[in-house]
């Protein structure tokens, strides 16, 4: 171990593996002193984890119903009751953490590259293309976005296709003005100009220097965004307009557990619960990183 | 003043994208408007001719105009669902909305700039902690469920609200309609009974909605705050001998007023957004419940004539908090 660790802690690394993975851990023993990210990053891949494992833990099927044990309140062997059609309550979390994590992986996955590859573009090309490119960001961005979600949803047809779709199509203008806003502070930098005199061309310029030094500042906006992505999806889930029955959405999970809220009030306050620990968790990760990253905070 | 008129054609490019916004998901529907008309068995003939009468063999751009024509006309078309005209609709459902958001915000402003003020002035300590995490927690939970919630807590168990609705139906269409804005209706009429139950009615909703205007104002005031406080100004009225509460107030708060004018413009219009899953939640007869209905059986007309109207007076307030900083800021003149 403490040849690991010095290795890792070496003033003098003498690989660039040595240099990248020392830089990684002084970065990672920095995290010590930042109980939010910490929190955060821990909740999250709880979940996740949880997410992947599901069916290992889940203590019954999700979809397995017992009318004769149905709205019963927690007790040993189901720990978070039952819904209204005897199905486990906890189960039902642990696959719905499948399906709330996927959205916000397919979310990121489909606009990080749409928000860093036209912010990046604009920022780079300047003029016209880069006027044009912003003023439709700046549209989309004053946009309202979840009542365009839920309008879209109900036009397309409700599902979680169409939801994640709909997220994804109002959620991507801040990163494209991220990236912006980095490329343009990049964009004379001197290994920019070095790699243009050696003939680079501007799209490998663009893809193979510019953009990797965007992803950080764009992570930091996505970890805060995941918040509003997760109840987004959940508040689609709630009007029925995502996930259809009986997939253990989350929201839809609250949705069924509305009727029942006075008497059998745990249908519906377990599913919210985690919906909150989720978002809190994304939250508290990205408030932490910003605060970690800015140097205006210190 | 001739600065602020540049944001004009911004205003004009936001308000064109959402209306293509609109029109785009009007298309998207898998109801073809045609068959909707005629009915599955029409015959091919009168099938072409419901098409071009309606426009649909004509350019994508002349539909858009078309459209745009109907839209200026404040034509949005009949709802599927209440078989009246929407523009009707929503100006008998948007009042409640309003009172709804309006109400909320005012909480939402009288907590939330003192608990940021008082956050920056212990920063660092638990006061700031704990309002910070109040805060976050705020940003993180599902607004529908705080509701149903709320109500489960404080209807059901404790009985201190009165529970979904506007008001009690005892005195549902006995106070005369003056503003549209049932509370304040109740209060000039001199009814107060109807007003006592009212604004029992309105307390929960408002409260869960202002809970989130919290949220983002507290926090913004911190940072603002944190911003003027480690200026040179307070130094020098700390070191004048200046009380605690007259730095802060008098001296920091001044300059923070007027990007906060900004942020609850900002908070304001993201209230009536998401009042559509709060009034679902209370059957608050507002424009969110309106379109929470029209959604589920697909009434496009009702869905799309909410969304605009939501999405104009969204977009005109964010145009406002711009308008305003730029007006009253002499920095930014």
């Amino acid at each position: 171990m403490s040849m690991i660790g010095a290795w890792l802690a070496s003033d003098t690394p003498s690989t660039y593996r040595q240099a990248v993975a020392g830089r990684f851990w002084r970065g990672t023993l920095g995290l010590r002193h930042q109980p939010m990210i910490l929190t955060g990053t821990s909740i999250v891949l709880v979940f996740a984890v949880i997410a992947i494992a599901a069916p290992l833990i889940a203590p019954y099927s999700p979809t397995a119903q017992d009318l004769a044990l149905n709205l019963r309140p927690p007790s040993a062997a189901h720990w978070l009751g039952t819904d209204e059609l005897g199905r486990d309550i906890l189960a039902r979390l642990i696959w719905g953490a499948r399906i709330t994590l996927g959205i916000v992986a397919l979310v990121s996955v489909i606009t990080a590259p749409i928000g860093l590859i036209l912010g990046c573009a604009a920022g780079y090309a300047g003029g016209w293309i880069e006027a044009a490119l912003m003023r439709v960001t700046d549209v989309f961005l004053a946009l309202p976005r979840l009542i365009l979600a839920l309008a879209f949803v109900a036009a397309s047809g409700p599902g979680i296709e169409n939801a994640v779709l709909a997220i994804a199509i109002v959620a991507w203008p801040p990163y494209a003005r991220v990236a912006r806003a980095e490329t343009l502070a990049l964009k004379h930098a001197e290994f920019i100009e070095a790699a243009r005199l050696a003939g680079a061309s501007p799209l490998r310029i663009v893809l193979r220097h510019i953009l990797p030094l965007c992803l950080p500042s764009v992570i930091v906006r996505m970890s805060l965004d995941m918040a509003g992505v997760i109840l987004t999806a959940a508040g689609l889930g709630f009007l029925g307009l995502g996930a259809q029955p009986p997939s253990p959405e989350w929201g839809a999970m609250i949705a069924s557990g509305r009727q029942y809220m006075v008497d059998q009030w745990w249908v519906a306050a377990m599913p919210g619960i985690a919906i909150a620990a989720v978002s809190l968790a994304f939250n508290l990760l990205g408030d932490g990183m910003r605060d970690w990253l800015d140097p205006k905070q210190k | 003043m001739w600065r602020a008129a540049r944001i004009v054609p911004t205003a004009a490019l936001t308000l064109l994208g959402l209306l293509f916004a609109t029109f785009l998901i009007a298309r998207v529907v898998p109801i073809d408007p045609v068959l909707a008309i005629l009915g599955d068995r029409a015959s091919p003939e009168s099938y072409a001719r419901v098409h071009a009468e309606l426009g649909l063999d004509r350019p994508i751009y002349v539909q858009f105009a078309r459209y745009l024509a109907g839209i200026a006309h404040l034509d949005f078309g009949r709802s599927a669902l209440t078989h009246n005209l929407v523009t009707e609709d929503i100006g008998r459902f948007f009042p409640a909305t309003i009172e709804l958001a309006t109400v909320a915000t005012v909480l939402g402003v009288g907590f939330g700039i003192p608990a940021g003020v008082w956050a920056s002035w212990r920063r660092g300590r638990a006061a700031d902690h704990a309002i910070r995490m109040i805060g976050l927690f705020g940003y993180s939970v599902p607004v529908f469920w705080l509701g149903m919630m709320a109500l489960l807590v404080f209807y059901v168990q404790l009985g201190w609200a009165a529970g979904p609705g506007q008001i009690d139906t005892g005195y549902e269409d006995f106070v005369p309609v003056t503003t549209g804005f049932l509370v304040i209706d109740a209060a000039l009429a001199g009814d107060w009974a109807a007003f006592g139950n009212a604004v029992s009615h309105l307390v929960l909703p408002a409260a869960v909605l202002a809970y989130f205007s919290f949220a983002y104002i507290s926090r913004l005031t911190r940072s603002f705050m944190l911003q003027e406080l480690s200026q040179e100004y307070i130094v020098a009225a700390r070191a004048k001998g200046l009380s605690e509460r007259r730095v802060l107030w008098v001296h920091a708060f001044r300059n923070v007023r007027l990007p906060l004018i900004t942020v609850i413009a900002l908070s304001y219009a993201s209230l009536l957004e998401g009042s559509v899953l709060t009034e679902t939640v209370f059957s608050w007869p507002g424009i969110g419940q309106y379109i929470t209905n029209s959604l589920l059986s697909i009434d496009m007309n009702a869905v799309l004539g909410g969304t605009l109207v939501v999405g104009v007076v969204f977009i005109a307030l964010n145009l406002l908090a711009d308008l305003l900083y730029r007006v009253l800021d002499p920095r930014a003149r």
